[in-house]
């Protein structure tokens, strides 16, 4: 690597390389890390480039929450919500996001149009399973948001096909004067199966946490889950769904703390122990109970001429 | 450069490499300085003379050949690369002896490698001590450099800057995939008498130093990240749970 410092990277290498930064920053620090990038690439043009490829994927990927601009709700931004290019729906005020990325804001709204919404009966699925998620998310979470969208089937009218809503749960702690940020999201896909009367739920579980005073040191640990229930009234459907929900994501949690206590017993002792087995520190004046030339050693130490 | 060292806190560590290596394209000029100041994972090397493994870092490292502190030979083979002088050379080998075995001590395993040179402008003489433990769920690297000014005839003073790497790994059917890596940097000033000798100085400061890295990495940071979960979302104890009937009909 260090022959080749006269070739420089091309500009898309360092286009590639701008976005793979920002791709990268963990929740919550991608501003910081755009900044930093600036001062590396020293080139407005190149990163205004990169940002504005990077910034929509990390955008989607961490579901930011953007306020409405007239403070009349908010709205997640995520692959489900997205209707078109910067645009995103959140079906609770039926209105339409048109959304900055790069300055992570929206920058207005509109209402949206019914082609853009779903049929009044996934309508009433995705409100009642929406008002048991954000009673629990409430519950559950001390800064979380959450929203239901349709993803397959939204024109569906009436019972006899299948359709799927998708549950997004984000919480995100910043803290960067405390040098520590974490990030939690999950999301839940919800298959209705009409023939088999069953509704099939899968979840993606994943979370993040940086600290980083004097160090950096991160936590990104991920997981999948399946689970399934009947296929009933959208009331009672939302609640088995969002029971679901609960009983996993607090399994899930136990067992992220279960790896947390396991850490100083049994992996970290392995790396690296606190003492030696003699329980003492180590001897480094008297090396020769382990038979070395301690003689060379102190004449060494005497002979260290300027 | 200080916008380049505030990308590598942020980089999730286990993509340190690419990072650099990234960061190394964009800034040439600095490269001296991103090397010397980041740490990346250690590889070994096999010594082909002794069969023994030595450590790569930037401090045995001379165009694209490292330096085997066992037989004091580069490799590939290096027509005119840096060498210790014979004093140093002799202090470097008997300070790889001893760490081998406070490594054995301590890592029950792992790889120690101990390189000294002598800093061209003070008269003082460098070593760097890399030590590599290494798991199947993770590993934990630490780089030591001291830096040895003698003050007088009879003492010295010691600057030890220490960074250590932690990788922690772990992919199972309920819990998933959980990584938790990071790396820390101290660093500690001491002026010692040297009536016992250099290394004896620089080993027990090596020693102090990495069970505080130890105890830091534990406590502080291991024990952040998962106060930092539980502010996210509570543990269950606080939350009801009611399961409805329907479901088992």
């Amino acid at each position: 690597m260090s022959d080749e410092e006269e070739t420089q990277p091309t500009d898309e290498q360092k286009i590639e390389i701008a976005k793979w930064f920002l791709l990268n920053a963990p929740a919550g620090e991608i501003q910081y890390i755009a900044k930093d990038m600036k001062a590396v690439l020293q080139d407005e043009t190149l990163y205004i480039t990169a940002a504005a490829e990077a910034f929509p994927l990390y955008n989607k990927s961490h579901m930011i929450c953007l306020d409405f601009p007239d403070r009349s709700g908010e709205v997640m931004v995520t692959p489900f919500s997205e209707i078109g290019e910067n645009e995103y729906l959140d079906p609770r005020t039926a209105q339409v996001a048109i959304v900055d990325h790069v300055n992570q804001v929206c920058r207005r709204a509109r209402p949206a149009n019914d082609e853009e919404l779903p049929t009044p009966y996934i309508e009433e699925y995705r409100y009642a399973l929406d008002i048991e998620v954000t009673k629990y998310v409430s519950e559950a979470y001390p800064k979380g948001i959450c929203s239901v969208h349709c993803v397959n089937g939204k024109d569906v009218e009436e019972p006899g096909m299948d359709f799927e809503l998708v549950v997004v749960i984000s919480a995100a702690r910043l803290s960067p004067q405390n040098f520590c940020n974490g990030s939690w999201r999950s999301i839940w896909n919800v298959e209705f199966k009409d023939e088999a009367q069953l509704v099939e739920v899968r979840g993606t579980l994943q979370v993040g946490a940086h600290y980083f005073e004097e160090g950096n040191v991160q936590l990104d640990a991920k997981h999948e889950c399946k689970d399934s229930t009947m296929f009933t009234s959208p009331e009672d459907s939302a609640h088995s769904v969002t029971t679901i929900i609960r009983h996993h994501e607090t399994e899930y949690l136990n067992s992220l703390q279960t790896s947390y206590s396991k850490l100083p017993d049994a992996t970290f002792k392995d790396l690296r122990r606190k003492l030696p087995v003699t329980r003492t520190l180590f001897p480094w004046h008297n090396t020769s109970q382990f038979s070395l030339r301690k003689d060379i050693q102190k004449n060494l130490g005497l002979e260290k001429k300027k | 450069m200080e916008a380049a060292m505030g990308l590598m806190r942020r980089i999730p560590p286990k993509h340190s490499e690419a990072a650099l290596s990234a960061l190394l394209s964009l800034l040439p000029h600095h490269s001296a300085d991103l090397l010397s100041q980041v740490d990346q994972p250690l590889q070994v090397l096999c010594d082909v003379d002794s069969g023994k493994e030595f450590i790569l870092c930037e401090y045995n490292r001379d165009a694209d050949s490292y330096r085997s502190p066992w037989s004091n030979k580069y490799h590939p083979p290096l027509d005119d690369g840096l060498y210790p002088s014979q004093e140093l050379r002799k202090l470097e080998m008997e300070a790889n002896d001893v760490f081998t075995v406070y490594c054995d001590q301590y890592y029950e395993g792992g790889t120690s490698s101990v390189y000294i040179w002598e800093n061209e402008d003070e008269d003082g003489s460098r070593t760097a001590d890399g030590r590599r433990g290494y798991l199947e769920e993770g590993s934990w690297e630490a780089i030591h450099v001291i830096e040895v000014v003698p003050l007088d005839e009879a003492t010295a003073r010691y600057c030890l800057t220490s960074s250590v790497m932690l990788s922690l790994t772990t992919n199972d059917e309920s819990s998933g995939a959980f990584n938790l890596s990071g790396s820390i940097r101290r660093q500690m000033n001491m002026d010692i008498p040297v009536d016992e000798g250099h290394l004896c100085n620089m080993g027990r400061m090596v020693e102090e130093m990495e069970s505080k890295l130890r105890y830091s990495l534990d406590q502080v940071y291991f024990g952040k990240t998962k106060e930092m979960i539980c502010t996210l979302r509570p543990p269950s104890e606080l939350v009801q749970t009611s399961l409805p009937e329907q479901i088992n009909k």
